[in-house]
């Protein structure tokens, strides 16, 4: 029988509806109640295991007392296996964080949780790509891709995993200082990958075949730059698993959440900040690949600070050179690319239309918003 | 009157290949023997046979029976679905529209079916007539000034297309122009057929109202740009009214137009490739005008080009002198051979027929009777719950809609290809979308001209059905089909070709290890 580990972080998205933006921190909790917040993670627990009424009796669900998924479940009409103690009401990050590994330790198959940014930020501290993970989204404002875009699909995509119908992918996992961001500054750097459950969606009939999966469509991206590289220029390599695929096939050491440099097919500079990028940079030509963050649509500002504004200026408009699978592209549903460097004159300058490398020899434009 | 729902069940017959089938000595006819004083007369016939053109061994065909051979196919068509069968709206940009029968008399009567390609020219006037009246009649259609019948089908009418643009610049010292624009909302094989002839591809997505996106065209184009690769009406069914601005766009740039009319039903007599300001184009005999797409062929992309780009087509064309039709293949500047001989003839015959029983008004009338069917379509579709029309809203569409279900799936978690698998439970096809799937959960209708409003109702309460069931009994949709004869696919094994054969020689090969 398959074992799907819930966890509810009950005190997520708490601070949404009293413009708290997030709940980071017991303080900021108690401000919350105060203010007459009400949890929103339950409810939307809730949500997403309805879609899993179908497979009662073919899936035991491993949960963590009380307001942590206990409740949740059975409202749902499951009888789960609860491990783990809390205080109710009191409930803190390392609650997730134990629960998350425990329920590693039980051997299941995915842990679905409720929460935000910071839940996932835990979730990963835990577990990290041990186990296969989905977050249902409670949190006030979601910047991690490991959630499913609402409670009710988080819930048709677990079924789908726990049928054997879906497969995995690596999602982005972002850290964002909430801090920060109650007063107005958005901070985010990429944190982490987890792995997620993925649907990959097949063309029924003879009419349409199927495409090629998106790891064949990166390593084309990944060929298709390597080829294209020429000795005079820098190849400052970006963040991310979609870049991740050039530094492999040119068998470089690389920095999935950092950026590296590459000159004639060797590395010269590993995880770089912004100085030592400029360092680098100086005199010398260069092209940027970069790609944005899945779901958010993000190329700068987020995950990426090391790319600056001067970093940007540096390397010049022309010489940018973004990659996204088709996947991804439509996972922004048509919204454009986003771009926050902080610099307003540097966003305009993004702004407008931008061509993405999607395979080898195959292109296609994209707006950008600053 | 309500819509009465068909408790319809096909029939499975777990059919072997036919090649299973096979017993060895097993004959359909068995042809009596030579009498005595026949063969001292002329010999016994296998010995006039040069020893060089003899087979060592027999072919390797399966043996059988005429009547085992009989049933076999009758058994297999009644395991599939189609135009003869069912309303066949649901293959939207198939344009599977109603094929006269009489056409088809014509296509097998002996006068064609057993026309030598290798004949003189001299016995072949008649159909010769016919290709090259086909290609006035589309030069009237297009406004383009020439046409060829070679392309075995669209796809590959526009790899032709492909290689004339790179003729074309090739010739005027512009080699370097390795750019071919589309649109995402294109057919897909404008793309791949310009990546197969070498050209990198550059797809633009739509703007916010879910047009072609004209301010990404713009930042598109450049010295590099070959020609712009593109379907108007879209996939959506969206007409882009700034059509004339791309092509002169792509022009100033010193770029080609190819306009892909695989699907033309909703324009015909309406617009013209010419008006519009292409430089190329084709068209699927096999969709608009009415030839059956015989399961994935042989058929025809007629393709078409301006004056200037005449002597890039492909070889041979049909030439009249005024009182003789002849063959040119003495054509130095054509991209060459595509395909065998004069190209599928019974297509061409087919659409030729069908042009000649409608005429100039009746061709016009097709496309309006398609585009009203088309709408009346759109607004009942739009009264089922969860089902949406995204891009361009509250506007009318042409001969087709991509419609959207991820309404349905948010609120009961049945996806479109959960309803795909009910709807072949009551006999109809269902098709979802090319891919990438730009629009969530897809399906996409197309009712052609030919069918009355009640089978557009009936269609339209078989899907109405299902979604109801969607909403109180979602696992019942989920699990279906019930009623029809596949059950659910595995669709992975698609991406391994280890798991699949298209003969039985490969198949014997990958799973019986021969």
């Amino acid at each position: 029988m398959k074992k799907l580990g819930l966890i509810v972080n009950p005190i997520a998205g708490m601070g949404g509806r009293v413009a708290l933006k997030g709940t980071d921190g017991r303080e900021v909790v108690a401000r919350a109640r105060r203010m007459g917040a009400v949890p929103e993670s339950p409810r939307r627990a809730i949500e997403a295991l309805e879609r899993l009424v179908g497979l009662r009796g073919q899936v035991e669900v491993v949960t963590y007392p009380q307001e942590m998924g206990e409740e949740e479940a059975r409202r749902c009409g499951f009888e789960p296996q609860v491990i783990g103690s809390i205080r109710p009401g009191e409930t803190t990050a390392e609650d997730t964080r134990r629960a998350a590994r425990e329920m590693l330790a039980l051997g299941v198959d995915l842990v679905l949780f409720a929460g935000g940014d910071g839940t996932a930020r835990d979730i990963y501290d835990a577990v990290g790509e041990e186990v296969t993970v989905l977050g249902i989204p409670a949190g006030v404002k979601i910047h991690s891709a490991v959630y499913a875009r609402n409670p009710r699909l988080a819930g048709d995509l677990a079924a789908l995993y726990l049928q054997g119908k879906a497969t995995v992918r690596e999602a982005e996992v972002m850290d964002i200082d909430e801090e920060a961001f109650r007063e107005g500054r958005v901070t985010a750097r990429l944190y982490g990958y987890l792995r997620i459950p993925y649907q990959r969606r097949y063309v029924q009939g003879l009419k349409a075949g199927s495409s090629p999966g998106e790891e064949s469509a990166l390593q084309a991206i990944a060929l298709a730059i390597i080829d294209g590289m020429e000795d005079d220029f820098l190849y400052v390599v970006g963040p991310g698993t979609s870049t991740r695929p050039i530094m492999q096939m040119l068998g470089l050491e690389y920095t999935l959440l950092g950026v590296d440099v590459v000159h004639k097919k060797q590395l010269v500079g590993k995880d770089l900040a912004e100085g030592q990028l400029l360092e680098l940079l100086e005199g010398r030509r260069a092209k940027l690949i970069i790609t944005p963050i899945g779901g958010q649509g993000y190329l700068f500002g987020r995950g990426n600070q090391q790319l600056s504004p001067r970093v940007i200026r540096e390397v010049g408009k022309e010489n940018i050179i973004v990659i996204a699978t088709r996947e991804k592209i439509n996972s922004l549903r048509g919204q454009p690319f986003l771009v926050d460097t902080g610099d307003a004159e540097v966003d305009r300058m993004l702004s407008g239309y931008v061509r993405v490398l999607t395979g080898y020899d195959d292109w296609i434009m994209y707006r950008v918003t600053g | 009157m309500s819509t009465k729902l068909r408790r319809f069940h096909q029939a499975r017959w777990d059919e072997p290949i036919i090649y299973e089938l096979s017993t060895e000595g097993e004959r359909g006819l068995l042809v009596s023997q030579v009498e005595e004083e026949i063969e001292k007369a002329v010999g016994d016939g296998l010995s006039e046979i040069p020893e060089s053109m003899r087979r060592e061994r027999p072919p390797n065909l399966p043996e059988l029976s005429q009547a085992q051979v009989l049933r076999h196919y009758l058994r297999l068509s009644q395991e599939t679905l189609g135009a003869d069968l069912n309303v066949d709206i649901g293959q939207g940009t198939c344009t599977m529209k109603y094929s006269p029968k009489i056409n088809e008399q014509l296509a097998t009567s002996p006068k064609v079916a057993e026309l030598h390609p290798l004949q003189d020219e001299g016995t072949v006037q008649g159909i010769l007539e016919i290709l090259y009246k086909m290609d006035l009649f589309l030069r009237e259609i297009s406004g383009l000034d020439q046409f060829s019948f070679q392309p075995g089908g669209g796809a590959q009418a526009l790899l032709a297309i492909a290689s004339i643009i790179r003729a074309y610049h090739r010739d005027r010292g512009e080699a370097h122009r390795d750019e071919i624009i589309t649109t995402v909302f294109s057919h897909p094989s404008d793309a791949a057929a310009a990546a197969v002839a070498g050209f990198k591809v550059i797809t633009l997505y739509p703007d916010e109202d879910g047009y072609p996106d004209i301010e990404a065209l713009k930042e598109a184009v450049s010295e590099r740009t070959a020609g712009l690769m593109i379907t108007n009406p879209e996939d959506t069914g969206i007409f882009n009214p700034r059509i004339a601005e791309f092509t002169r766009i792509v022009h100033e740039a010193g770029g080609l137009c190819s306009y892909d009319q695989a699907n033309a039903n909703g324009i015909l007599g309406i617009t013209r490739a010419k008006e519009a300001g292409f430089d190329l184009c084709f068209f699927n005999l096999h969709k608009t005008f009415s030839s059956p797409h015989g399961c994935g062929g042989p058929s025809t992309g007629a393709l078409g080009v301006t004056k200037e780009l005449a002597k890039y087509l492909p070889v041979p064309l049909v030439e009249f002198d005024g009182g003789k039709y002849r063959l040119n293949y003495d054509r130095p500047h054509s991209i060459g051979k595509v395909r065998s001989f004069y190209g599928v003839v019974p297509v061409v015959l087919r659409s030729y027929a069908w042009v000649m029983s409608l005429g100039a008004e009746g061709l016009r009338e097709v496309a309006e009777i398609a585009v009203l069917n088309n709408n009346y379509l759109l607004k009942k579709v739009l009264e089922i719950p969860g089902a949406s029309a995204p891009y361009a809203p509250g506007k009318h569409r042409v001969e087709q809609v991509r419609y959207s279900f991820e309404g349905l799936a948010e609120e009961t978690g049945v996806g479109t290809e959960d309803v795909q698998r009910r709807m072949f439970d009551f006999g109809v096809h269902y098709w979802t979308s090319h891919h990438p799937w730009v629009v969530p959960e897809p399906f996409t209708l197309e009712p052609t001209e030919s069918y009355s409003k009640a089978e557009l109702d009936e269609y339209i309460a078989i899907l109405r059905q299902v979604v109801k069931e969607a909403y109180t009994d979602p696992e019942k949709v989920k699990n279906a089909p019930y009623n029809s004869v596949v059950h659910k696919i595995d669709h992975a094994a698609l991406d391994d070709p280890s798991q699949w054969a298209v003969t039985w020689r490969a198949y014997l090969k990958k799973v019986k290890g021969r």
